[in-house]
């Protein structure tokens, strides 16, 4: 992600006098190059405690077990959720945990933006030629949070082999891009709740309210919600575009509100948005830290 | 960086020295008299529901999560109980359930909490094991503190939310709430007695996250917080309901829906009290143990 | 040819919310830098001097495009590090003494290869410049240990290491030798003279130790309130306001104080005074010979001002700036 101030990407006369190296902004190429490198040598930190690393995904895997143990007490009990079936809902919970596991790999360390500020490391990323968040997320990389989506992740593949659906081409890029979106989606809100840290130091609250929030939202389908509720789900606050939508088209249900079948394929769109979104927000927060320092 | 995902509620405890506060460093006490004891205990309560006030905005947001998980359970519950009835637990039953749960979640503080095992970590335990007041009644105090701020900070808003969208089964009878009353302070105790036990494990094991998480993932299912113990299949609700975890949720939730009166009540008091002792005693001599460990190897 | 660092009329307000009463807040304004200008040319040292809260890491911030100023110019080798925060990081190195830009649990080393990958240095420049970086501070024995587990003074040679392992064109240190033991403080110094000397980096230092200052420093700025209180060389900061001195004499046998005009004898221990006075009204040769004129000298000896009183003094803005050094 860019550096408010800087002509990101474009070449631009050297302006120090002196300087050999161009003094622009990398651009997004280099960034992932740099953290690529940072979270690599992160791995190899944390590689050394590998019997904690195992033993804390095992631990995390059988904690998300529990949220899936929900599901499938509610299907002891019946057959089919609103029209949904058991593999159908456990697609949706597959889905939108993997999403959510894959952002909070990623995206998470976002969060500690407020410890950072404390502690004064922030200033650190802001001395140095690469983009802060960039910094952010590759200093706080942790592999064992791999744990968060592992457990989605084989849900998802189980549900897959039980689910009726006609598998071509589009249908398989469809579950790839509801994983991806929604993950971009998720990364966008945490990156925003996080710029409030600063303005204020409650934040991690906040996040939780809108992630996990809307994780447990995405994990059912929403035809069980109220309409109210079904209404703002889809179109105040798109949760629906993530993972309800597709799945809708995926196994012939139809689509809430009558929206047309095409919806089911909004995620590219609303994840695009989201990033958008979420970029200028970081970008305002920073500014905002550079002219009150705090 | 130690810095760990919150847990699927959200919750995550920052470690603080239980000396925080300036009206717990006031009455530290030296003297063994039982009163001058729970005056402290007193004061450490108030001193953590006061500390708790000055995040607004962490608990509005927990408000909205609460709200939040509220009404997506109660539309699941409602298709649930739509589909396929269970005596006794009807559609307004199952959505008044959640709301309550909901809103008792922090009450009871069925999360954890690793205040303890983050100062074992750190070997300030060796500080507050010097003190001369009962180290479990110190966060007892703490715990029941937190509680008093919650009650009406997380516990209250999410269930008016609900009431303005759902018919939410209110007790009529002045009795009936009190016996709620009562049974959610045992609750509280319970919870805490658990969770106290889990992060004693943070003297024999190096890194109590990882089980502690566990041990509340458990107590939450088994309670009835994900799912109400009426729609687990018969053996299992068998089981839940022996354990502590009916506790510290399913059971009080049971006497706010009006379920439990007379011979009820007293059952769900005896559980409550009987696994309150057990888990209480248990966690005394746990601590005996930790604490003889510490003398030996020091620390 | 224009200073390699220029500010004119720097100005940053901070704006504080003060409780007042339950809900409502006021809205106070705080100048923390008003109206600051100096500049500094290439291969200079400038001493950063001033009591808590004058507003030199704040100034310091501006410098290096953590802070943004509410007015005023600056200039960074031509850059102005508000608007091209990354332009001016390229060619810069900061040193914080209290925290740190290395990664806490990685080797030392590794955190030196990921901090050439951020500068973009190449890898044969960075091997070269590593060497004699690790050689001049002698750092072989702790290269690979992580920097969670290196002392404070080891910790301060990594964190010099890795702020010039891209030979920046100026060198920031905010506090280097806070902390430091007697010996680190001085290998800091050593180093860092000879940088300056045989590298020609130019350096901007803060520091509360004016040790530091003496030491290192050819230019002194002296900020107080936000305001620039001082700012000239060293020498002539000594020059002006070390206008006196203290001649120390050892008398064969203890006696009544000297009586000269002029003279204060500020202090007698046994055989021992303490002379001050003024170096434009009598010279240490002149006042000896009056003094033998009347009793017996065994031994004497002259203290000059210390940086660190003048300083003292210029802080609390006495008329009379003391040039005695505390012993």
């Amino acid at each position: 992600m860019g550096d408010p101030g800087t002509t990101a990407g474009a070449p631009g006369p050297t302006t120090a006098p002196g300087a050999t190296e161009p003094t622009t902004a990398p651009g997004t190429v280099a960034h992932l190059r740099i953290y690529r490198r940072f979270v690599r040598a992160r791995i190899r930190a944390d590689w050394q405690y590998r019997a904690s690393f195992f033993l804390f995904l095992a631990g995390q895997t059988l904690v998300a077990g529990a949220d899936l143990a929900a599901i499938a007490v509610i299907f002891t009990a019946v057959d089919d959720l609103v029209g949904w079936s058991g593999p159908e809902v456990a697609f949706l919970f597959g889905a939108s945990g993997l999403s959510f596991g894959l952002c909070d790999l990623i995206i998470s360390p976002v969060e500690h933006v407020g410890v950072h500020i404390k502690a004064g490391s922030f200033d650190t990323f802001l001395v140095r030629p690469v983009g802060a968040l960039w910094q952010l997320l590759a200093h706080d990389f942790a592999l064992r949070r791999i744990g968060r989506l592992l457990q989605p992740a084989i849900v998802l593949v189980v549900s897959l082999r039980l689910v009726e659906v006609d598998w071509g081409p589009a249908a398989a890029l469809l579950v790839v891009l509801t994983v991806v979106c929604g993950a971009v989606i998720y990364g966008a809100v945490f990156v925003v709740t996080s710029s409030l840290a600063f303005w204020t130091v409650e934040t991690q609250e906040i996040a939780n309210a809108f992630t996990y929030g809307g994780n447990v939202t995405t994990s059912y389908p929403i035809d069980v919600l109220g309409t109210w509720l079904r209404r703002i789900t889809t179109f105040v606050v798109p949760l629906a575009s993530i993972t309800y939508l597709p799945a809708a088209w995926l196994f012939d249900h139809p689509l809430p509100s009558g929206l047309p079948r095409a919806a089911a394929w909004s995620g590219p769109l609303v994840a695009a948005a989201a990033a958008l979104v979420a970029r200028a927000v970081w970008a305002l927060a920073v500014r905002h830290y550079r002219s009150t320092g705090s | 960086m130690s810095l760990d995902p919150p847990d699927r509620h959200g919750y995550r405890h920052t470690p603080r020295s239980p000396f925080g506060g300036r009206s717990a460093a006031r009455t530290r006490t030296t003297t063994r008299s039982g009163e001058a004891h729970l005056r402290l205990y007193w004061e450490v309560a108030r001193a953590t529901a006061r500390r708790m006030t000055t995040y607004r905005a962490a608990t509005a947001a927990g408000v909205f999560t609460n709200t939040i998980f509220g009404f997506v359970l109660s539309y699941v519950l409602l298709a649930v109980v739509r589909d396929r009835p269970i005596d006794g637990f009807d559609a307004t039953d199952a959505v008044t359930f959640t709301f309550v749960t909901q809103g008792m979640l922090m009450v009871v503080g069925i999360f954890g909490n690793e205040e303890i095992a983050e100062r074992v970590r750190t070997g300030d335990i060796a500080l507050d094991l010097c003190r001369p007041y009962d180290y479990q009644g110190w966060w007892a105090a703490a715990a029941y503190g937190r509680a008093s701020f919650y009650a009406w900070a997380r516990g209250v808003p999410p269930f008016l939310a609900g009431a303005l969208v759902f018919d939410l089964r209110v007790p009529a009878a002045a009795g009936t709430w009190v016996a709620f009353v009562v049974a959610v302070t045992l609750a509280i105790g319970v919870a805490f007695a658990w969770g106290f036990l889990l992060q004693l494990a943070a003297f024999w094991i190096i890194d109590v996250r990882g089980p502690s998480q566990l041990g509340w993932v458990a107590a939450q299912f088994l309670a009835g917080t994900f799912v109400p113990l009426a729609l687990f299949p018969a053996g299992l609700e068998g089981v839940a309901r022996a354990l502590p975890f009916a506790a510290m949720n399913q059971l009080p939730v049971e006497v706010f829906l009006g379920d439990r009166t007379g011979g009820g009540l007293l059952a769900v008091y005896a559980h409550q009290l009987s696994w309150l002792a057990a888990l209480v005693a248990l966690g005394r001599l746990v601590l005996a143990r930790a604490v003889r460990k510490v003398v030996i190897q020091g620390g | 040819m224009d200073a390699l660092i220029e500010l004119d009329d720097v100005e940053k307000t901070f704006v504080v919310w003060t409780k007042a009463g339950r809900l409502r807040r006021t809205r106070t304004e705080v100048r923390a830098v008003d109206d600051v200008s100096f500049s500094v040319e290439a291969g200079a040292t400038l001493g950063f001097v001033g009591p808590n809260g004058a507003g030199k890491s704040t100034t310091i911030k501006m410098l290096v495009g953590i802070l943004v100023p509410s007015g005023g110019r600056i200039s960074v080798m031509g850059v102005d590090p508000s608007r091209d925060r990354v332009a001016v990081a390229r060619r810069i190195g900061v040193v914080f003494g209290q925290r740190t830009q290395l990664w806490w649990d990685l080797p030392l080393c590794d955190s030196f290869e990921l901090l050439r990958h951020v500068y973009r240095v190449p890898a044969a420049d960075h091997r070269a410049r590593l060497t004699e970086l690790v050689e001049l501070l002698d750092m072989g024995d702790f290269l690979a240990t992580p920097v969670r587990q290196l002392s404070l003074g080891q910790r301060m040679r990594g964190e010099l290491v890795g702020a010039l392992l891209h030979d920046p064109a100026i060198l920031f240190l905010d506090e280097p030798t806070i902390g430091l033991d007697v010996v680190s403080k001085e290998a800091v110094r050593a180093f860092l003279a000879r940088l300056n000397r045989e590298r020609g980096t130019t350096m901007l230092l803060t520091t509360h130790d004016l040790v530091d200052v003496e030491r290192l420093c050819d230019q002194l700025l002296i900020i107080d309130h936000g305001r620039v209180i001082e700012d000239g060389t060293v020498e002539g900061v000594k020059q002006r306001y070390g206008t006196e001195r203290v001649l120390v004499v050892d008398l064969e046998a203890p006696g009544p104080p000297v009586q000269i005009a002029g003279v204060e004898v500020t202090r007698i221990d046994g055989p021992r005074q303490w002379l001050r006075f003024h170096r434009d009204r009598h010279t240490a040769a002149s006042l000896l010979a009056q003094i033998g004129a009347e009793a017996s000298v065994r031994d004497i000896a002259i203290e000059e001002p210390a940086i660190d009183d003048i300083v003292r003094g210029i802080y609390s803005r006495g008329d009379d700036v003391l040039g005695v050094s505390a012993r």
